[in-house]
């Protein structure tokens, strides 16, 4: 086949899975049978389109074959008194299913995917099946684990779908934050798996964090007005922006303070910093928000030098605006006070990173975002200040807490206890990127 | 309709103050009247302590009947409720109405459909 037709067809595909398999469940009331009838229609696809050319609307194309597919499946499988194809016939007969424009029903597939009632790996593994199209395999990869388990995970996961009659529905409004809560976190935790793998040889999977951003974006224009959906994509924009920074050709990583803000991608940011902004204006802040706008602030430092001449590019520089006290006017959200000079660590606004690290805190009291909130606080107050804080955190497990703790008393000076804290560090992670960064850290220390 | 079993994970020793015991009956008998209102009632008891069991099975093709229950552990099933509800969600509903009632976890099961022979 011409490659570019294939490409074409991988592209439809990525993009009108979820829909298409969401469609099929419905109508089918069975998750197998859905998947294994789109399967069939991209299958039919590859064959016919190249010939034929794209039908006008691919995705009801795909929806329709993979219908009628199915029905005459089942249909041989009923006959031959399969229980299982009857039921799924029987529930198929009352739903219609018309070519042309689809009603969307992914978002009850994602709160499917993501009922409490199934464990995080299984939330994380279906969503990706289901609405993101990746295979078993791919997934598997991904998470590091062996195919077979996560076809077993999978297995378990539709099979407990399936006998406990998890519910193929949008939640209740009075359900609905503890619902999106669960499915924010497992887009989010798709991006951090991609963003900083906590194993393995690549620093950045980057795969992950592109499926995460396209689930982002999906939720985003199927429920626009949830301000958190807003966030989650505007934080994960904002940190993607970032990623061609982060490493060293040699894939060795980069401490954000010494990253070339030049290599920041332009486009993201942008993006990024507008959802911020639409999320300031509506004044209903959460976890997601705030940490996207500590993020925007970051991207902020770096935008100043062109900001002039984008006009909307800079952020309302004080965090009172995120904490929701007043509502910025929406001409004047890029013409707030703020400095002007080179894009740099320096020119950040590290007081207003502690103040938005202080909102977040009354959300969620964690010590991590306790330790995040001090290293702002080395900014702003020197590290003498963040190490105290730091000090009287308990998570002498978490490598990132003695990495922190070392890089703040190498800047005191005090090199010997720099080198120990370094050294725990080291011990406690597994990503060999932050592991040599470690390293040469200590280095550069001597001894 | 699906029927479900919630059963009450209880820890093992003595019995809560009678105070305590006074309230969670209360709170219980009015869980049960939702229950039955709602048409999803089918049945519900609590069980006697885990000394009161008794364990029978087959060794060598003889009957071993053996006193006390068959798992020792920290916890034992308090008793249980069958309920039918359209799906997890609404079992999921009565569930944590129970938490809330016992304060204890409830596990929440599927039965297996009547099978057709």
């Amino acid at each position: 086949m011409d490659p570019e037709r294939a490409a074409e067809i991988e592209r439809i595909f990525r993009a009108e899975h979820g829909r298409a398999v969401a469609v099929l469940v419905r109508v089918f009331g069975d998750i197998d049978v859905a998947e294994e009838a789109v399967a069939d229609a991209f299958t039919a696809a590859v064959q016919r389109w190249p010939a034929d050319g794209l039908p006008p609307s691919p995705a009801g194309w795909i929806i329709t074959t993979a219908r009628n597919r199915a029905i005459d499946r089942l249909r041989r499988e009923a006959y031959r008194a399969d229980r299982h194809a009857q039921a799924a016939l029987l529930h198929a007969r009352d739903e219609e299913v018309e070519e042309g424009p689809v009603r969307d029903e992914r978002l009850r597939l994602i709160f499917t995917c993501c009922h409490p009632a199934l464990n995080r790996g299984a939330q994380v593994a279906l969503t990706l099946r289901l609405l993101g199209g990746l295979t078993t395999a791919e997934i598997a990869r991904a998470f590091l684990v062996p195919e077979p388990t996560m076809a077993q995970r999978l297995v378990r996961a539709k099979g407990k779908i399936r006998d406990a009659k998890i519910p193929y529905r949008v939640p209740a409004a009075a359900d609905l934050p503890e619902r999106l809560r669960s499915v924010l976190a497992v887009v989010y935790l798709v991006f951090n798996e991609g963003y900083a793998a906590s194993s393995g040889e690549a620093l950045v999977r980057a795969d992950l964090c592109a499926e995460a951003i396209r689930l982002g974006r999906q939720l985003a224009s199927l429920m626009p007005d949830e301000p958190e959906v807003l966030g989650l994509l505007a934080l994960m924009l904002l940190a993607s922006s970032r990623r061609a920074a982060r490493t060293t050709a040699g894939g060795e990583l980069v401490p954000l303070a010494e990253q070339d803000r030049d290599r920041w991608d332009r486009a993201l940011m942008a993006e990024g910093q507008t959802l911020v902004r639409a999320c300031l204006r509506r004044n209903e802040p959460g976890v997601y928000q705030i940490q996207a706008a500590i993020q925007a602030v970051h991207a902020d430092a770096s935008a100043q030098r062109t900001v002039d001449k984008e006009r909307g590019g800079a952020l309302p520089r004080r965090a009172e605006a995120a904490s929701a006290q007043r509502t910025v006017d929406k001409e004047r959200g890029g013409a707030l006070p703020r400095r002007a000079e080179a894009a740099s660590a320096a020119a950040t606004d590290w007081r207003q990173i502690v103040q938005l690290y202080d909102q977040l805190l009354t959300y969620d009291p964690a010590p991590i975002v306790a330790l995040n909130r001090a290293v702002a606080v080395a900014e702003a107050d020197g590290p003498g200040t963040a190490l105290a804080l730091v000090d009287a955190l308990d998570l002498g497990t978490y490598y990132l807490f003695h990495a922190i703790r070392a890089d703040l008393l190498r800047r005191l000076g005090r090199d010997v206890e720099a080198r120990t804290a370094y050294l725990r560090a080291i011990e406690l992670t597994d990503n060999t990127a932050e592991r040599d960064f470690l390293r040469r850290r200590r280095q550069s220390l001597g001894g | 309709m699906t029927l479900y079993m919630l059963t009450i994970y209880q820890p093992d020793g003595g019995p809560p103050p009678p105070e305590f015991m006074e309230s969670v009956a209360r709170d219980l008998y009015a869980l049960n009247q939702d229950i039955k209102a709602a048409g999803a009632w089918v049945f519900s008891r609590g069980l006697h302590a885990p000394g009161t069991a008794t364990v029978v099975r087959v060794r060598d093709r003889e009957i071993v009947t053996t006193d006390g229950p068959y798992v020792e552990g920290k916890e034992h099933i308090g008793g249980f409720w069958i309920v039918e509800a359209p799906d997890l969600d609404a079992a999921l509903g009565w569930a944590r109405k129970a938490a809330r009632a016992t304060t204890l976890p409830i596990e929440v099961r599927p039965f297996q459909d009547v099978p057709e022979y």
